[in-house]
């Protein structure tokens, strides 16, 4: 491994404060390993490939964490956030339920199933946990705008956490994104900006924009290292709302493939750290197959992955060209896992689905998840006998159009009681 | 051929910190070579030892990815812009 250098001058007047990044060290490239100094950063200047945060984590334990706040800043010695940092405004996320799904898994034929709900965070997707995250680098870089291109969730978790800091937010997103997302976005910011492309055109401008503006922290592009650690959080919980134990299979929605490679390294560092007994699992991924570029890569058996231009409802996971798409692939193939795909039509089954067994409303994003779940066990991908966790990461009522054409009332009739016998629902 | 070529921040010290210059060539692989005799070992990081694009770098020819072109065979007319991205991940 290198040594740490400096990837371009700290911006003039840009002193970090110390502690700035909790225990995090540096940031590393996950390709080759070369070491640059903490700081607005996420490629390697040697490779171009990932920066990721290093640590040197001091010794936790269950009981610490479990004294502290009931959001992801309990796990906040495990983050790169200040020991502070929860004096700072923030939509204080995470924590949310893991739901016993009895009803969903005798319906799949799996014993042991769980929801892990995230869509009841401030803004009602994941993308809470990241930012905050992402808001803590931005604070301590002293950044002046808070930005994002984005799916729409990542939009409107960045536009309501601005604008809780009171921090300048412009958030980017495909024009052609659903409505509520736009206005979930646009309610929290005066600075939307719809782009005429679909979303790997708005990444495209948004890293051309960093490259260009000073004091803008793009929270997924510039900080995308600190933003990406927010993911772990959802694999610290899902272990200690199981009682400090790992489960043996998690299926989770891949779209840019960062929030599964962070579940995973979640689940290693709680084993290195001794919060858990190690033990074998299995991480599957989720994808719509109007845009699968990881599936397809892992149903071929090949390493690369060829990108795509998006074609599907599940318009949050429509990111053609995975930058973590590699990792999810190593992942899925060393655990034991796969990477699945289902149709549009699969994915509303899955809403549906989702809704009826256990009375949660999920977004696209969660039918894909559901719907892949199901085609694991139809063709036998899945051990129905092993303890399973399923990801629902954003909320339904922000894509009701997806199925607010197959449900609706089953019959409209007068307000008599002959008129309802009718019905034959008594 | 001219283009002009967007640089993103970490090649920045090949082009003593401008972020666009100019190059020529008729493919994306011939502006790439003009690009390294002008800032020479500019190649040797957007390129891998095989001189395949590496894998976290995105190039763009106009707005479109060049992997759904014709990856370094890519036409590049005269006035192209041409842009090197890191790749990113999360969305
Ligand atoms: C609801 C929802 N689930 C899952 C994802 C996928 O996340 P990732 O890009 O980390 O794979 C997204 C991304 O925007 C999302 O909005």
């Amino acid at each position: 491994m290198s040594a740490v250098t400096t990837a371009e001058p700290v911006t003039e007047g840009q002193t970090l404060r110390e502690g700035a990044f909790g225990n995090a060290t540096a940031l590393a490239c996950r390709e080759c390993g070369h070491q640059v100094e903490l700081g607005p950063h996420y490629a390697c200047p040697e490779c171009f490939g990932p920066l990721e945060i290093a640590y040197d984590f001091p010794q936790v334990t269950r009981e610490e964490i479990e004294a502290g706040p009931r959001n992801i800043w309990r796990y906040k010695a495990l983050l790169p956030v200040p020991a502070d940092i929860e004096d700072s405004p923030n939509m204080e996320p995470g924590f949310t339920r893991l739901l016993k799904a009895h009803n969903l898994g005798r319906e799949l034929g799996i014993d042991n199933l769980w929801v892990k709900d995230d869509s009841t965070n401030p803004t009602n997707s994941f993308k809470d946990r990241v930012v905050a995250c992402a808001l803590s680098a931005a604070r301590e870089f002293h950044s002046k705008v808070f930005a994002c291109p984005s799916t729409g969730n990542l939009a409107n978790a960045v536009a309501a956490a601005g604008a809780r800091a009171g921090i300048k937010t412009v958030v980017f997103i495909p024009s052609n994104l659903e409505q509520p997302k736009q206005v979930n976005s646009a309610v929290f910011t005066e600075s939307l900006v719809a782009v005429n492309g679909n979303y790997d055109d708005v990444n495209k401008l948004a890293s051309e924009i960093a490259g260009e503006e000073d004091g803008w922290a793009f929270v997924n592009v510039n900080v995308r290292p600190y933003y990406a650690e927010g993911s772990k959080t959802l694999g610290y919980e899902i272990a200690e709302q199981l009682g400090w134990r790992l489960p043996d299979q998690v299926v989770i929605p891949v779209a840019s493939g960062s929030q599964l490679t962070k579940v995973h390294k979640a689940f290693q560092e709680l084993v290195k750290l001794g919060l858990v007994e190690d033990k074998p699992y299995k991480i599957y991924g989720a994808q719509a197959t109007g845009c699968s570029p990881v599936s397809v890569a892992y149903k071929a058996g090949v390493d690369a992955i060829r990108p795509v231009k998006p074609d599907t409802i599940a318009k949050s996971l429509a990111i053609g060209n995975p930058a973590d798409g590699i990792y999810v692939l190593d992942i899925c193939r060393e655990t034991g896992g796969a990477v699945e795909d289902v149709t549009d039509e699969q994915v509303r089954d899955g809403i549906v689905l989702l809704a009826r067994t256990e009375g949660i409303f999920t977004e696209t994003a969660g039918g894909t998840t559901v719907a892949v779940l199901k085609k694991l066990v139809e063709t036998g991908q899945l051990d129905t006998s092993l303890e399973t966790v399923v990801i629902n990461t954003g909320h339904g009522l922000k894509t009701l159009d997806a199925v607010s054409g197959s449900v609706g009332p089953v019959a409209t009739i007068d307000p008599s009681y002959a008129a309802f016998s009718a019905t034959g629902l008594a | 051929m001219s283009v002009s070529v967007r640089i993103p921040t970490i090649l920045r010290t090949y082009t003593g910190g401008e972020s666009e210059v100019s190059a020529s060539g008729a493919t994306l692989a011939e502006v790439i070579d003009d690009l390294d005799a002008s800032y020479s070992g500019i190649k040797g990081r957007i390129l891998d030892d095989a001189g395949e694009l590496r894998r976290f770098v995105n190039v763009y020819v106009g707005n479109e990815d060049v992997r759904f072109l014709d990856s370094l065979g890519t036409a590049t007319p005269d006035g192209t812009q041409v842009s090197v991205i890191p790749a990113v991940a999360g969305g």
